[in-house]
């Protein structure tokens, strides 16, 4: 790797290594092609040195490859981004730190990404990992994939797909309830129904937790069936229903949400094309209709959101997340 | 089942916490001069970005008006073009679609009371469709003489306050000609809207390096030590620019290099670089302290400014191995013009802090290179063993802020050259902003239209402030008008500048290499 790098450099001394991050990702050898193109399609947000551990069931033997790419501007400078493709046997998990530790660059943070499961593996890595990225939307169930979040938080910092996936979701309730009437109208929310695609009920979930714990509502778990869960949960003053349903649609993530207040008045947010329809009943019954503006960052750019995220500290999600917890579906 | 605690919502919204955009409350901004160049370069593809990426407001509407005789259909179609053209990423047409599907354009002279009549019924169709009153930022992108007039117009309107809802105006530099028209252009505009109201753009403190400055100052125990007379040998700030001045001989002739970016850009990197640390990092905090720097600034004495400035044009040379025209000869400038293309200054800032440290400045037309860039030179080592024959020697420490075009920072230290003898070579630690970040820096312009919509004019700059910005260039401006026999020195197109330049920094010091 340091021969690749001073050779790039050699032939232009404009060109830097990246240093900010490594991602180490560990996947099964056949999704590998798979993997690489969400990798390389998650834009701008490249790690600075990509560590690919492709498992093989049955292979014995270590082999591996490093490579380096640049993105010159049109002033000749830019970036290098290394990259390191390890082959590697199940056998071989168990003590994976000791593999990939001397290939890490130091005294950056590490993600670990591991979209296939291989949990010997994370555990192995542990000691060398900052950050986790996980999808609780998959490949487990929501209680566990949840659950798992939740342990691994002991220990390392988790940047979840699921909650990023509602990311615009939070955001946009909360500018819309920023506004003075409608601030006001949180204090008396009466029922909550979250939207989500039929695979993506952590996400739901996790935002029905965020919504619980910064309102302080007491969590129950919902209960029903056949994509269709609710629970009434205490407020100051009241009670808010919480209903789960699940849609078909096909991109992941959340479908729409409707939060309706003790007057009647209520506001709806669902998907769009070029952002979220937003449907605002009144006391009195008139309705306006809106676009909120926003273009769909797509799974990949969910992805290149959790790589950069891993330079940040989410105070919000932990809360969320054991409000989700609370209220998951038994 | 878990017990909460009950919600107090007192003022705060408690959905804010931990998102990294902040609420913007529903808005119609109004373009004056939206068929401009500047409009159409980058206000109209800032707008694009910030829906693209989600940070328009929930509700925004957008009204352009300009004399330009043209339908709402045009408009919309011209801005598409802009767009289309500018936009630093290709536009989705379902954003674009919602951006531009309801905008308007209003046509007229911008002192015509049709105008400001029609603006009105306008925002209140808006308001109705939205079912409250919208926040109001109206956007001056026109020539600066028509600041007052747009602002009186306005208030006569009503325009200047609506009863449920904020009103902002917003307005781009140069904020007047001197020292008089800047307090004369404020009392104008503060004769219409409050200080609160009013955000004066400057998009260099939009850019992400200048306000790494602060970060680099202020969230590093390492440069503070050394940021004051004891350890600073002197400052230089260089803003040079490789093109002519193009088109804009009509607005550059009146302007000069001194009013074009010394006395705005290049005094508030000063500022930044020199004041105190404020209390907190808040609008009104941040800019009394640059105010405070900047009242330090000693004003030449007439019969000074010979020794403390120098002005020079640019005469025909060759750039990039092509001959260009010197000033003079470029279309729409007299062939007997005095305006400069070049100015270098050298000030004092007069408090403990900086007492005695030189801070030059210089910026021009046609020079060597594009860059921008803030040097601060330390004074060197008081007495070295080390040095040996046969090396390059050490040379002052130097911490160097790169504004443009490789954003970041470099630290000059000495280092010993591998070998048996102990010599000695400067060697750079840099910081770039692409190796350490992955985020894409947003352009000066979207953060600062999102600012003024929301409200936070941390980094616009008060009425004060411009003051204070003119009472610095203005006896300068002054001796240079009043001088009108000596000759304007000339340095070749292409060059690192005037030889008389060389004389500001005196013989110890010399400028740094463009």
């Amino acid at each position: 790797m340091r021969e690749l790098l001073r050779i790039r450099h050699a032939a232009n001394e404009r060109l830097a290594p990246a240093r900010v991050l490594n991602l180490v990702v560990i996947i099964d050898r056949e999704w590998r092609g798979e993997i690489a193109n969400r990798l390389e399609r998650a834009g701008r947000y490249h790690a600075s040195r990509t560590v690919l551990c492709s498992v093989q069931e049955g292979r014995r033997t270590l082999d591996a490859m490093a490579s380096v790419a640049s993105d010159e501007d049109a002033s000749g400078g830019g970036v290098i981004h290394e990259g390191v493709e390890i082959d590697l046997g199940p056998g071989h998990l168990p003590d994976l730190q000791t593999i990939v530790d001397p290939v890490l660059i130091g005294e950056i943070p590490t993600i670990v990404w591991s979209p296939h499961g291989h949990e010997e593996a994370v555990r192995a890595l542990l000691p060398l990992t900052d950050v986790i990225l996980l999808d609780s939307d998959e490949p487990l169930e929501p209680a566990e994939a949840l659950a798992r979040a939740d342990a691994l938080r002991e220990e390392v910092y988790v940047i979840d797909l699921a909650w990023l996936r509602t990311t615009p979701w939070r955001e946009r309730l909360a500018a819309s309830y920023d506004l003075p009437s409608r601030l006001r109208a949180l204090r008396c929310v009466e029922a909550v129904e979250v939207g989500h695609q039929e695979r993506s009920c952590a996400s739901g979930l996790l935002l029905c937790g965020w919504l619980a714990s910064r309102l302080h509502w007491d969590r129950v778990h919902l209960s029903g069936g056949l994509g269709m869960y609710s629970a009434a949960m205490s407020r100051a003053d009241g009670e808010v229903e919480v209903s789960l349903r699940s849609f078909e649609q096909e991109a992941p993530g959340l479908v729409g949400v409707t939060v309706t207040g003790g007057d009647g008045s209520s506001l709806a947010l669902r998907r769009g094309l070029g952002g979220l329809d937003a449907t605002e009943q009144l006391a009195d019954g008139a309705e306006r209709r809106w676009k909120i503006l926003g273009a769909s960052r797509g799974e990949s750019g969910i992805l290149g959101e959790g790589v950069r995220q891993a330079l940040l500290r989410d105070p919000t999600y932990l809360p969320a997340l054991k409000a989700a917890r609370e209220m998951c579906p038994i | 089942m878990s017990t909460a605690a009950p919600l107090q919502i007192t003022g705060s919204n408690p959905l804010v916490e931990g998102l990294e955009r902040l609420p913007v409350h529903p808005t119609a901004l109004v373009i004056f001069g939206a068929s401009g160049d500047l409009a159409h370069r980058k206000l109209l593809p800032a707008l694009y970005n910030l829906a693209h990426e989600g940070q328009l407001p929930e509700r925004f509407e957008m009204i352009g008006v300009g004399r330009r005789d043209q339908e709402h259909e045009d408009f919309r179609d011209a801005v598409i073009d802009s767009i289309q053209r500018y936009s630093r990423r290709r536009p989705d047409p379902n954003v674009l679609g919602g951006l531009l599907c309801d905008c308007r354009y209003v046509q007229g002279n911008f002192d015509d009371d049709a105008v400001y009549a029609d603006l009105h019924r306008t925002l209140q169709e808006f308001d109705e469709q939205a079912g409250r009153q919208l926040d109001r930022v109206f956007y001056l992108s026109t020539a600066p003489e028509y600041f007052p007039v747009i602002a009186s117009k306005l208030g006569a309107a009503g325009l200047d306050r609506a009863a449920d809802a904020r009103t902002r105006i917003v307005i781009e530099k140069p904020f007047g000609y001197d020292l008089a028209s800047a307090r004369l252009l404020n009392a104008k505009l503060l004769a219409v809207f409050q200080e609160s109201q009013i955000f004066r753009i400057d998009h260099y403190l939009g850019k992400e390096t200048v306000q790494n400055l602060m970060a680099l100052r202020f969230a590093n125990v390492l440069f503070e030590p050394v940021w004051n007379r004891n350890y600073v040998d002197h400052v230089q700030i260089t803003a040079a620019e490789d093109i002519g001045i193009g088109s804009r001989a009509g607005y550059y002739e009146r302007s000069g290099a001194l009013r074009d970016l010394v006395q705005n850009h290049m005094l508030q990197l000063l500022a930044l670089l020199t004041m105190e640390p404020p209390t907190a990092f808040t609008a009104d905090r941040l800019r009394d302290e640059k105010l405070k720097v900047l009242e330090a600034i000693v004003p030449c004495a007439p019969e000074e400014v010979p020794e403390m400035s120098v002005r020079a044009q640019y005469g025909p040379g060759v750039v990039g191995g092509e001959p260009v025209p010197g000033y003079r000869e470029e279309p729409g400038v007299s062939p007997d013009s005095r305006t400069e293309t070049y100015a270098a200054l050298r000030l004092h800032v007069s408090n403990w802090r900086w007492a005695g440290v030189p801070f030059y400045l210089r910026t021009g037309k046609r020079l060597a290179r594009k860059l921008t860039e803030i040097a601060v030179i330390l004074k060197p080592v008081p007495h070295l063993a080390l040095q040996s024959s046969g090396s390059v020697g050490i040379q002052a420490n130097q911490i160097v802020f790169t504004l443009q075009p490789d954003e970041g920072v470099s630290v000059s230290i000495a280092a010993k050259i591998p070998g048996s003898r102990m010599r000695i070579v400067p060697v750079n630690m840099e910081f770039r902003y692409g190796t350490s970040f992955l985020s894409e820096s947003p352009e000066a312009y979207e953060r600062l239209i999102l600012d003024a919509m929301r409200g936070d004019a941390t980094l616009f700059t008060r009425n004060d402030e411009i003051e204070a910005l003119w009472g610095i260039i203005d006896p300068i401006l002054e001796a240079w008008a009043l001088d009108t026999t000596s000759s304007i020195p000339a340095y070749p197109a292409g060059s690192a500048g005037p030889e008389a330049a060389r004389e500001l920094t005196g013989d110890s010091r010399m400028w740094r290499r463009l």
